[in-house]
């Protein structure tokens, strides 16, 4: 038993270490839990920990990656040994082109089986061996992914997968775009196990904590907008519309909140009828809820478009919140960019015609602020009044441009408040181009990399 | 705490079988987790996105362990008046009012704070009931925080107290199911108290079973063939992705309009069962290729 409690307590201080806030209370539940489940089924002891330790969707990646490698599903080879032998390569034996290999070839069809009929179990046990026989490479010490992933190079399945699927029908309709989802997800499926399944053998080696520190990634709200992959950006934009939501009502409910409204003696009288004329309940106006103007400028070049796009959705996704909100891009010029993001419109849509039709390039396409803040103000000037609130986007490196610092100050002078949000580190402020102090004088500069910054922001701007 | 819920289940093959024997389709995390919010008597947090039963959970339960369900249906603006109990104001005035005018006012005031002038509300009423119940508070993320605080007394303690009457506990405790939409999120007080379930999107087989099992007469291979363009549209950039509610929906309008297959025209046809947004149906239109 005290083995048990050991791996627990190991597990749960991996967990807080990657950022789950887990208490005491929560740990000793999970205790609970297992007393009552059957420890045998894996399965259940995962979904026993879930329950009481992780009470996040955003943590569940996290906690299934801690959970894969304290509590592996298999020792070595794995228990379920299978029925033929292993192949292991000698030292000094010559390595024939995975594509010719004869074995590697009936793996692949094995593959291609397991693909077509999408049996989970099939693919799991799969993955273990395949990692047993092509994740290591000889002479080294570690395991690696890609080189099952070469070998086996599922993606190149899929046209077969799509013939076998498609035998007569039409090419190119949506019969072959649900065939190709379905066999995508199986394919990605199969890569996740292998990741798992090489996780657990490097942990094997040198040690689970150390496995651990390398293997966790940051969660979606925390992950730096300039680290994102494509498929983290696909991830954050479907956030987009959720955390709108959640940020529209914690609003709501913070003008609601505190100040009542003048007393309305006409309904507090009538309601008093009912109590024989005695007020017992007051009732009281609403009141008029508080809704900013907003302006925001941001910079469209390469180097911050990520940041600048999740920003923008969030604010048009927000816009009942605003009594008004226009947008302006630049790069080295300016454009008033409000008109893509009209109510209703696709998200996706909304940056592919913005970066093709704005005007927001003068002559090198390369950022400079001095610039596209006077184009602003030559073109746009109207748009601040003492109404409204300004937002400036971007990292403020002006490749040793002009900055328009009286214009800017004008700018802020004029509207009601002011703020920057610089996508950057703050340690990198001021180094190079970046003119990140000059400009946070005139306004004041908030570091913004990742949606639970931004988030953060919002609510404090509205 | 010595009280103890009634033993609705016995383990997680248990709580799938019964839940399966009353329509309802678990998975593996499903079963273990309602399993151990009975064991180990803590109420239970279901959050998701619309649409994918957490609702239906509770009822499930309840049905499945013949408990009465009470439903706390949690808005903006709901107080402790709606929430767990109230003295109604115009009978004891009434009282008050009909007291003969020699009785002292000792005798009157006693009256009037009885169990006849206490209006019960849903968390008063689960607590007090002498039967096995299933709580149900429904979108706890549309109440206000202050009622989170409510619910934490009620909850950690199962009891309830009322100044003028005294406390009352709990005599059975209630299965009790929270869900949440994630509209804002649930303080960690609360979080820590409960057992976390999210609920999301089922796998292509489990969703494929629901619609077989809700929509009696759809063939198989139509269900099959359903749950995977669904599955397809939920992949898309789209605002609002389509929940197993909507798919259960589109099987029934295509069993309706008499259709045995999904193929493109079909699809465009009947898209606004499944996308209730204008440029969701563009989007999809436009990646799967329909022609309109």
């Amino acid at each position: 038993m005290a083995s048990l409690v050991d791996r627990h307590t190991a597990f749960v201080a991996a967990l807080r270490q990657a950022g789950l806030p887990v208490s005491v209370a929560e740990g000793l539940d999970a205790v609970r839990a297992m007393q009552v489940i059957d420890l045998v089924e894996r399965e259940s002891l995962r979904a026993a920990y879930a329950a009481t330790l992780v009470k996040r969707p955003a943590h569940r990646r996290t906690f299934d990656t801690l959970f894969d490698l304290w509590f592996p599903a298999a020792l070595g080879d794995g228990a379920a040994a299978p029925e033929r032998h292993l192949r292991t390569r000698e030292p000094g034996e010559r390595r024939v082109p995975p594509a010719l290999d004869p074995e590697v070839r009936a793996r692949r069809e094995e593959l291609f089986e397991l693909l077509l009929s999408g049996d989970d179990p099939g693919l799991r046990q799969f993955a273990r061996t395949a990692v047993a026989e092509y994740g290591q490479t000889p002479g080294q010490e570690s395991w690696f992914s890609s080189g099952v992933l070469r070998a086996m190079s599922p993606e190149t399945l899929m046209a077969g997968l799509l013939n076998a699927v498609l035998t007569g029908q039409e090419r190119g309709g949506m019969a072959e775009q649900v065939a190709r989802r379905t066999f995508r997800d199986r394919i990605a499926r199969f890569e996740d196990l292998v990741a798992t399944e090489v996780r657990r053998r490097i942990a094997e080696d040198t040690g689970v904590e150390r496995t651990a520190r390398l293997a966790v990634r940051p969660p979606l709200e925390r992950l730096d907008f300039a680290a994102a992959t494509r498929t983290d950006l696909a991830a954050l934009r479907r956030e987009v519309y959720p955390l709108a939501r959640r940020l529209a009502s914690r609003l709501t409910q913070k003008q609601r909140l505190g100040h009542r409204g003048r007393l309305d003696f006409r309904r507090t009288m009538r309601a008093s009828l009912a109590t024989g004329g005695v007020p017992l309940t007051t009732h009281h106006r609403p009141r008029r809820p508080h809704k900013p103007e907003l302006v925001i400028l941001c910079d469209a070049s390469d180097s911050v478009s990520a940041f600048a796009h999740f920003t923008l959705l969030l604010t048009f996704a927000l816009r009942e919140q605003f009594s008004k909100v226009r947008a302006f891009a630049f790069i080295d010029a300016t454009d008033e960019i409000t008109k893509y993001f009209a109510p209703g419109t696709d998200v996706v849509d909304a940056m592919t015609r913005m970066a093709r039709e704005a005007d927001l390039v003068w002559i090198t396409g390369r950022s400079n602020y001095g610039h596209a803040i006077k184009v602003f103000d030559d073109r746009y000037a109207d748009a601040i009044t003492s109404r409204t609130s300004l937002l400036v986007l971007g990292d403020a490196r002006s490749n040793y441009g002009e900055l328009s610092l009286p214009i800017l100050r004008r700018m802020a002078d004029v509207a009601r408040h002011a703020y920057w949000l610089n996508p950057e580190p703050r340690n990198q402020w001021d180094t190079g181009d970046s003119a990140a102090s000059a400009y946070g004088e005139l306004v004041p500069m908030y570091e913004c990399r990742n949606l639970a910054q931004l988030a953060a922001f919002i609510e404090e701007l509205a | 705490m010595s009280l103890h819920p009634d033993a609705l289940f016995i383990s997680p093959a248990d709580v799938e079988r019964q839940l399966a024997h009353v329509g309802y389709l678990t998975d593996e995390s499903i079963a273990t987790t309602v399993f151990l919010a009975q064991a180990l008597g803590k109420p239970l947090l279901v959050e998701g996105p619309a649409g994918v039963g957490k609702t239906e959970l509770a009822k499930a339960v309840a049905k499945a362990s013949d408990a009465e369900l009470i439903r706390l249906q949690c808005y903006e603006g709901l107080d402790e008046a709606r929430a767990l109990y109230e003295w109604n104001y115009k009978k004891q005035l009434l009282r008050i009012q009909a007291a003969p005018t020699d009785q002292a006012w000792d005798s009157t005031h006693d009256d009037i704070f009885t169990d006849e002038f206490l209006l019960e509300r849903p968390l008063l009423a689960a607590i007090r009931r002498r039967g096995s119940t299933v709580l149900l508070i429904d979108e706890t993320d549309k109440a206000d925080v202050e009622v989170e605080g409510l619910l934490l007394e009620v909850l950690s303690d199962f009891q309830v107290t009322i100044p003028e009457l005294g406390t009352v506990a709990a005599v059975r405790r209630p299965f009790v199911v929270l869900t949440s939409n994630a509209a804002r999120e649930l303080s960690e007080a609360l979080k820590r108290r409960c057992l976390y379930l999210h609920l999301d999107y089922p796998k292509p087989e489990r969703e494929r079973d629901i619609v077989l099992a809700q929509v009696p007469g759809v063939e198989a291979e139509l269900a099959e063939q359903l749950v995977r363009t669904v599955n397809t549209l939920r992949a898309l950039e789209i605002k609002k992705a389509p929940s197993i509610a909507e798919t259960i929906d589109w099987a029934r309008t295509l069993l309706a309009l008499g259709m045995d297959e999904l193929d493109e025209s079909a699809v465009a046809r009947t898209l606004g069962v499944v996308l209730k947004h204008a440029s969701d149906q563009e989007r999809a239109t436009k990646e799967l290729g329909l022609k309109g």
